[in-house]
């Protein structure tokens, strides 16, 4: 057997009752798990026969106004085997995750930008502070209610209007 | 200056530093975000016991220019031209993360001449970006004879990307489906002039520095890491191939032809900056021979597939098929719709795992696009490595694990 289905195999057995769903999209197997399992399936997918070791890939979707409105995409990739294993973690607004920087320490930077552009808060992270935006900034860029911004062209016609809103700097 | 509270930049750091830089026992020093040897706008909080760093403190951030999110508001191949600005040294590199994602998502098929095209201008697209890290590696060292040859040659390259695309750097020359236009014909002679003297060039530059004594000296055992500290921090590419992980993903999992071509990957396994250096030279040469095999084998044939459904038909056919001006008029004012569904496609860029993360729902224009970036993931590794090192170490550290801001922060 292949490396990735024993450490599917082991998944199932020791860790089942999390996994929600089993689906795959172009033949590449993907996961749903319940969000209070996520560190013990990493765990589980790390140390079992599938030694799932690299945390290719941590990001997040938004499903706004679908519920639940997050998606939160884990990649797995076990270095010398060419197969990927996706997990999926689907959240609502303000449910709070585990951090599986415990099991894969390069998580902790992919949480943090999660945390910045989406707003998703992280359990026991240890540093859980905003990383691509400035520190003082509200709000969650990533986020479908959060608008693209951007400057509002200032033609003839519009030149007072928007003359009224801007901010200028300070004399 | 500093009270019990660390306030550094408008938020509270003082959890990350030891007790003695509350004290003021150590001295905390900003490597701010404009330096000459920061390789971009990166922000470095460095702790300081004189000259030996207690604590590094990476704050990135300041080229997010929210190319993720602006994708969301455009076409897909809108969205393909904001691929070259991210890692800017790896322009094609991104365009075909983007494209084969975009590929794998709605089932486009990419004809053997494309592939083999594609490869060829990624691998040129490698050594063009291992030149200017080169360059720049060596002119933070104090080398800097070594800036000046690099671009020299690196010139070379820009003129054979601009001769297929018209541009140098930004070319959105890959598209989903294939390559924007066919090859001029003067691309075999230039690509082939600039194979003669490449090899020559890059025993010039190792002859420069390999055994240098000073470059030696400010590199052997600097920023060392092991295999598994490398694998746990996420480290990709050069970094971990020089720790001693031979994790490649053209060979791993071979994307648009890889398999068929005949490389090696250098692997070292002391893990530091000079082992670093070692492997990136390496692969330069590795690349040399991949443009070759490429340049003999180059098939004939359509240079991007024929599915009228998401590739345009070409001017000529307008006049003369009407299904041809459908195709076209709903490409250009609708666009093609992507299956509901998401894929994640790495390929191997020169700094490492470049992933594109696709989630599509139904519409023209992306659900969710996100590029898991190789500098972002490996200046993670930057305060494990360069913790109990110099300060003068820390220059070298960094244009060793070759972070480009764009690729960082997008």
């Amino acid at each position: 057997m292949k490396p990735i289905e024993e450490g599917i195999k082991h998944l199932r057995e020791q860790a089942g009752n999390y996994v929600r769903k089993e689906t795959t999209f172009l033949d590449s197997p993907a996961f749903e798990i319940a969000a209070e399992g996520i560190v013990e399936v990493c765990r589980n997918l790390n140390e079992g026969p599938g030694k799932f070791d690299f945390l290719a890939a941590l990001t997040a979707v938004d499903y706004f106004p679908d519920r639940p409105r997050f998606k939160v995409v884990y990649e797995l990739l076990n270095s010398s085997q060419p197969d990927l294993l996706r997990l999926e973690v689907l959240l609502d607004e303000s449910e709070e995750l585990d951090s599986i920087s415990a099991v894969f320490p390069n998580a902790n930077w992919h949480e943090r930008e999660v945390w910045d552009m989406f707003g998703i808060p992280f359990r026991n992270h240890s540093d859980l502070r905003r990383i691509l935006m400035p520190q003082d900034w509200v709000g969650h860029p990533l986020r479908k209610d959060y608008p693209l911004g951007y400057e509002e062209v200032q033609f003839s016609f519009n030149f007072d209007e928007i003359d009224r809103r801007k901010r200028y700097a300070k004399e | 200056m500093y009270g019990p509270e660390l306030d550094v930049g408008k938020s509270n750091l003082s959890h990350l530093f030891s007790e003695r830089a509350l004290t003021g026992e150590t001295m905390i020093l900003n490597m701010g975000p404009q330096h000459p040897s920061t390789h971009g706008v990166l922000r470095i909080v460095l702790e300081l016991d004189g000259e030996e760093i207690i604590t590094c403190i990476p704050d990135i951030g300041f080229l997010h220019s929210g190319i993720e999110k602006n994708m969301e508001a455009k076409r897909y191949e809108q969205a393909l031209v904001m691929t070259d600005r991210m890692d800017y040294l790896n322009n094609l590199g991104n365009n075909l993360a983007f494209c084969l994602a975009l590929e794998k998502l709605v089932g486009l098929d990419v004809p053997p001449r494309a592939q083999v095209v594609r490869v060829l201008l990624a691998e040129l697209q490698r050594i063009s970006s291992h030149l200017v890290w080169l360059g720049t590696h060596a002119n933070d060292l104090a080398a800097m004879s070594m800036l000046l040859y690099c671009f020299r040659e690196r010139e070379l390259i820009l003129d054979i990307f601009e001769l297929v695309s018209g541009q140098r750097m930004m070319t959105s020359y890959f598209r989903p489906g294939g390559l924007w236009r066919d090859l001029p014909p003067e691309f075999e002679d230039t690509v082939r002039a600039f194979l003669k003297i490449f090899p020559g060039r890059v025993d010039e530059y190792e002859g420069l520095l390999t055994h240098n004594p000073l470059y030696v000296e400010r590199t052997k055992g600097i920023g060392a890491i092991s295999a598994e500290d490398a694998l746990n921090l996420g480290l990709t590419g050069p970094p971990l191939r020089a720790a001693g992980v031979p994790l490649d993903l053209r060979k791993m999992r071979p994307y648009s032809g890889y398999e068929t071509y005949d490389f090696d990957v250098p692997v070292d396994d002391r893990g530091d900056t000079y082992a670093r250096y070692i492997v990136r030279i390496e692969e330069m040469r590795q690349s040399v021979r991949i443009v070759e095999q490429a340049l003999d084998k180059l098939p004939d044939g359509p240079f991007r597939s024929s599915n009228r459904k998401f590739v345009p038909p070409p001017r000529s056919e307008l006049g003369r098929s009407m299904e041809a001006v459908i195709h076209h008029f709903k490409l250009w004012t609708e666009g093609f719709k992507a299956p509901k569904g998401s894929v994640y496609m790495p390929v191997e860029s020169p700094r490492g795992i470049l992933g594109c993360f696709m989630e599509g729902d139904g519409t023209a224009k992306p659900l969710r696009v996100h590029f898991r970036t190789p500098s972002f993931a490996n200046l993670q590794a930057l305060p494990a490595m360069s913790e109990g090192h110099l300060v003068a170490d820390m220059v070298a550290i960094i244009s060793s694990l070759d972070p480009v801001l764009g690729d960082v922060d997008r």
